[in-house]
């Protein structure tokens, strides 16, 4: 998994998914986030960056 | 660190979700300013975030620092009185454009002039948001607001311009789309010592965006992607590819003018030889 979403934050604004470079995102009709295809995800880390809700947050590896 | 793990060790815990609209862009610089907090390895207790009122400046009751939510324009005042009372304390003003260049507007002049060791993070959303999009004096010209429904007639402040002539001796902008170089020139502003502003460009999609058609959170934010412009490309620029657009970065830094505990330390010394 590379993405870890707290939708009880998410606010549905669609900045994470306009960004997105592999555009693996999308807001659903309850106007949370969705992730299409997690597999696809590059870790770029631009969706979190960006959230304003503190929701979506890239998985990194434990050391 | 990652944002998951900065929430939890500089939020006050439960608090999310916030109270900002879907989209506001005040999240994404208060998580810039825990970002360089962190950056600069500042221990909790040895910061103090001072907000005044408006959106932006409900920031402070999120974070787990010495903080106080205070008076409409009057954040900068208690924030010299707390730096005064204990210059090792990193001091953080948190404010919106409304509350520090129109109600505050004196202060933020003044305490540039003194050289005060502050780091005032103005949140420039272009508007009054909370009591519902009345115009302040970052609107720009001809926008609507509520209380402008022909659109406004006033030119808006250059905040950078502003306190630099004032006598601010660290002056940097960014946006929140560009909210790494946000976070980079937050922690050079606090780990500067004197009066250091860093104006965030952050969008209102809803008292401001709505109002005068900006499209949603994400084209506000491509907005700032397009129009803001790293300094060193903004420096081999002509005048005309210049026009509508602004700089981003350290604008100004000044490290050769006294801070103002300090000189006031000195008149204490002199004080108390004296007698
Ligand atoms: S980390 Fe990058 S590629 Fe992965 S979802 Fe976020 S923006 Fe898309
Ligand atoms: S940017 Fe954050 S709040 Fe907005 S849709 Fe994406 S996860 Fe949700
Ligand atoms: S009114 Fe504007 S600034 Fe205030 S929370 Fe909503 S979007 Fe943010």
């Amino acid at each position: 998994m590379n993405l870890k979403i707290y939708t009880e934050r998410c606010k549905g604004c669609g900045i994470c998914a306009a960004f997105c470079p592999k555009q693996i995102l999308k807001v659903s009709e309850i106007e949370k986030i969705e992730v299409l295809d997690d597999a696809s995800c590059i870790k770029c880390g631009q969706c979190e960056l960006r959230c304003p809700d503190f929701a979506i947050n890239v998985v990194k590896e434990e050391k | 660190m990652t944002m998951e793990k900065l929430v939890e060790k500089y939020f006050r815990p439960g608090r999310l979700p916030h109270i900002w609209c879907p989209g506001c862009g005040n999240g994404i610089v208060t998580g810039a300013i825990v970002k360089a907090i962190d950056k600069l390895e500042l221990a909790k207790d040895d910061v103090a975030v001072i907000s005044g009122i408006g959106c932006s400046s409900r920031a402070s009751g999120y974070l787990d620092f010495n903080t106080a939510n205070t008076l409409h324009g009057r954040a900068i005042p208690i924030a010299s009185g707390v730096k005064m009372g204990d210059p090792r304390l990193n001091v953080i003003v948190v404010t919106g454009d409304g509350d520090s260049t129109a109600i505050g507007g004196n202060h933020i002049i003044h305490a540039a002039r003194r050289n005060i060791d502050l780091t005032v993070v103005i949140f420039n959303n272009n508007i009054y948001g909370m009591t519902g999009g009345q115009y302040s004096p970052l609107t720009p010209i001809h926008s609507k607001a509520t209380t402008a429904p022909y659109t406004t007639i006033e030119p808006a402040f250059n905040i950078p311009e502003l306190v630099k002539a004032a006598g601010a001796t660290f002056v940097a902008r960014a946006t929140t789309f560009h909210a790494q170089i946000l976070a980079d020139v937050i922690a050079q502003g606090i780990a500067h010592k004197g009066f250091s502003v860093i104006e965030a460009v952050s969008a209102c999609p809803i008292s401001f965006g709505r109002q005068n058609k900006m499209g949603g959170p994400a084209d506000m934010m491509k907005w700032q992607r397009d129009h803001g412009v790293p300094l060193a490309a903004w420096d081999k620029m002509t005048d005309e590819q210049k026009e509508g657009k602004f700089p981003i970065g350290v604008l100004h830094h000044d490290t050769s003018k006294q801070e103002y505990t300090d000189a006031y330390d000195g008149i204490i010394k002199t004080a108390q030889g004296g007698k």
